[in-house]
């Protein structure tokens, strides 16, 4: 369905052919070709508008490499870019100085909190770091039970009050007994949430206010469309995000959310989920995610070659 | 700001009441692609409609009437097919509805707002916990069951096969004259080969063992999704033999543009819309209102 961005660029150049120079005349069609090939990625139109802007700009004033076709050559600048946008190289989650690292989950409904609050305790308990989880989604049915049972598969304690007490105060007394328990690091796995429900939104407020985590992470759908730059924009105006998880990775979709999610909250997304079960994490990689979203996988190599 | 301002007004500021011109078409191509309808998608509406204005020069007004009607008509055109109009199980029969979805679409919340309008609208109904891999599914379905007051089918054990669930519901549904029989099944990534064959493994057990019951087969999908959303539906139309589709989370600010390019593209039609996580937030879906909500909001 989708045709590699580098086939249609090379397209788009042979309409130009004999030019062996980015120029302004023959970059028109290629940046076409990269605006439509970012869409249908689902990158948000109006951060593909700036990329792309940003590129012309770069390719423009572009030093020619002799033996490098232009296309080639405006692949890699593209790329490039891309990876730069997405921050160059892997953020690793917050490590306190003094324990315990408190991590708030937080995102729309059934983008994968919870079970990346599972897995990034099992993460952080390979690296020899104790972890307590707190359950404070009393909306969802059987949310608790979903974490406690997840916290089972792992291995690693829950803390909750069912479903009849506020979830402020259960963050609130969660955070005080891992810090009374000694544990290294704390998540808080919250209720879905639109960045449209105010109260809701209070309430994560309010959570935040009171335990005045040290990462607060975002969790993301990698399949969502133009939607991610909107709710990353509310999240991060009203609570304030530190990072990012991007989950469902282990499916098809070009993940353009992820160039979206970054531009907006200038934040590092820090990891992606690759599966259902509680080991499917894994640190983000700024260039695999430009290379997936523009979808081309040996590009770059072949640029490296010539 | 730009983005609050309604198309008509967007239009107006740049063509005051004269004719469309490119300028305006390029406006209208934006909020098509804003709300997730997808390059190919917006390309056919965009086409559409300047074929129209190639034959009349249309203002702002008229011309979003005219864009409306080309949507209504993309959404409505299953309907002129092989499926009803009329969307409702047949009473004094086994009704079977399959729901699937990606991971976290929202199926089982779906069923339980299903499970209480059918209770409701007096049908003898069932609902059959095919999701047994992940992490307390059952309890999250069994709630809804007793919030719509229906039994749900489930097996004690963890990681059991599905299609011994279905088998065993269809079995349960039979005896009881059970009218309407939800399946809810786990959330599946379309590209994962057994898990779509365990999906069509459910689907023949339902035709082979039901064989009497009229069966709907609705893909879940989820507003917000993007692109991939196409994919999905092409597989799981394949596994699962899909005859229509529930668009969740329309209580957010995604337009579900998606499924546009789903109806456009496999000719299914939309069922149902989800707008909130309440029992009461699911209605039938009405091309009116979708598209209203598309171009207004
Ligand atoms: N394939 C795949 N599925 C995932 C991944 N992460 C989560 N899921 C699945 O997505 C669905 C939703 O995950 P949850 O962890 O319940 O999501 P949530 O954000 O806690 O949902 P709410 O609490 O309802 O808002 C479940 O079926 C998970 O198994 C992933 O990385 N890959
Ligand atoms: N705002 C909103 N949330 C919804 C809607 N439908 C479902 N949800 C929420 O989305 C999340 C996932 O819903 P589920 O019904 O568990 O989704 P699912 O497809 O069964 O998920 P898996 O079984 O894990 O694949 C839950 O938090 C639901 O409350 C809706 O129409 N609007
Ligand atoms: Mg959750
Ligand atoms: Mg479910």
């Amino acid at each position: 369905m989708f045709d590699a961005l580098a086939d249609r660029l090379e397209n788009a150049w042979k309409k130009v052919r004999g030019q062996d120079k980015i120029s302004e005349s023959n970059v028109k069609d290629a940046l076409r070709e990269v605006r439509r090939a970012l869409l249908e990625a689902d990158a948000n139109l109006q951060v593909v508008k700036d990329f792309v802007a940003e590129v012309e700009q770069k390719a423009l004033g572009a030093e020619v490499i002799s033996g490098v076709r232009p296309d080639q050559q405006f692949i890699e600048i593209i790329h490039n870019e891309l990876v730069s946008v997405m921050g160059d190289a892997n953020v690793p989650l917050a490590h306190a100085e003094s324990a315990p690292t408190i991590v708030l989950m937080a995102g729309l409904q059934g983008t994968g909190k919870t079970t990346a609050t599972a897995k990034l305790a099992l993460h952080l308990r390979k690296e020899e770091r104790s972890v307590l989880m707190v359950a404070t989604d009393v909306y969802r049915p059987a949310a608790i039970d979903q974490l406690i049972a997840l916290g089972k598969q792992v291995d690693i304690p829950v803390f909750d009050l069912g479903k009849d007490a506020d979830p402020v105060e259960i963050a609130r007394q969660g955070v005080e007994r891992a810090r009374a328990e000694g544990f290294d690091t704390v998540i808080i796995d919250t209720a879905g949430r639109l960045q449209i429900d105010e109260s809701m939104m209070g309430e994560l407020k309010r959570i935040k206010d009171t335990i005045q985590p040290h990462e607060v992470l975002l969790v993301v759908d990698a399949m969502t469309g133009q939607e991610a730059a909107n709710l990353t924009r509310t999240f991060h105006e009203q609570i304030g995000v530190t990072g990012a998880i991007l989950t469902k990775m282990d499916g098809d979709t070009r993940g353009g959310a992820a160039l979206s999610v970054r531009r907006i909250s200038g934040q590092p997304i820090k990891f992606i989920g690759v599966g259902e079960k509680v080991d499917a994490l894994q640190p983000f990689y700024p260039d695999r995610m430009a290379s997936r979203i523009l979808g081309m996988g040996d590009v770059l190599t072949l640029v490296e070659k010539a | 700001d730009k983005t609050r301002r309604s198309l008509v007004n967007q239009l107006k500021a740049i063509v005051g009441q004269g004719p469309l011109n490119e300028d305006a078409v390029l406006e209208i191509e934006s909020l098509l692609l804003q709300a997730d309808a997808g390059v190919d998608a917006t390309d056919k509406v965009i086409q559409a409609l300047q074929k129209q204005l190639r034959e009349e020069t249309l203002p702002p007004e008229q011309a979003i009437a005219y864009l409306k009607k080309i949507l209504r008509e993309l959404l409505d055109r299953p309907l002129q097919g092989s499926h009803s109009v009329f969307f409702a199980p047949e009473k004094e029969m086994l009704n079977i509805w399959l729901i699937t979805g990606v991971n976290g679409a929202g199926k089982t919340t779906t069923i339980g707002k299903l499970a209480h309008i059918a209770q409701k609208s007096g049908y003898r109904c069932l609902i059959a916990a095919a999701d047994t891999f992940r992490a307390a599914a059952v309890e999250q379905v069994k709630v809804w069951g007793q919030r719509s007051d229906v039994d749900v089918i489930a097996n004690p054990g963890q990681n059991t096969d599905p299609a011994a669930v279905v088998f065993d519901a269809i079995a349960a549904a039979q005896s009881r004259n059970t009218e309407l029989l939800l399946i809810d099944t786990a959330g599946r990534l379309q590209n994962k080969k057994n898990l779509m064959d365990e999906l069509n493994k459910i689907r023949r057990i339902i035709d082979k063992k039901a064989g009497t019951a009229t069966v709907e087969s609705l893909l879940v999908l989820d507003a917000t999704l993007g692109q991939n959303g196409l994919r999905q539906a092409q597989v799981f139309a394949e596994a699962a033999q899909l005859s229509g589709v529930v668009l969740t989370k329309l209580d957010g600010t995604a337009k579900g543009g998606i499924a546009l390019a789903v109806v456009e593209e496999l000719g299914l039609p939309i069922r149902f819309i989800g707008a909130g996580e309440g029992i009461e937030d699911l209605r039938p879906f009405s091309s009116y209102e979708f598209v209203e909500a598309l171009i207004s909001g």
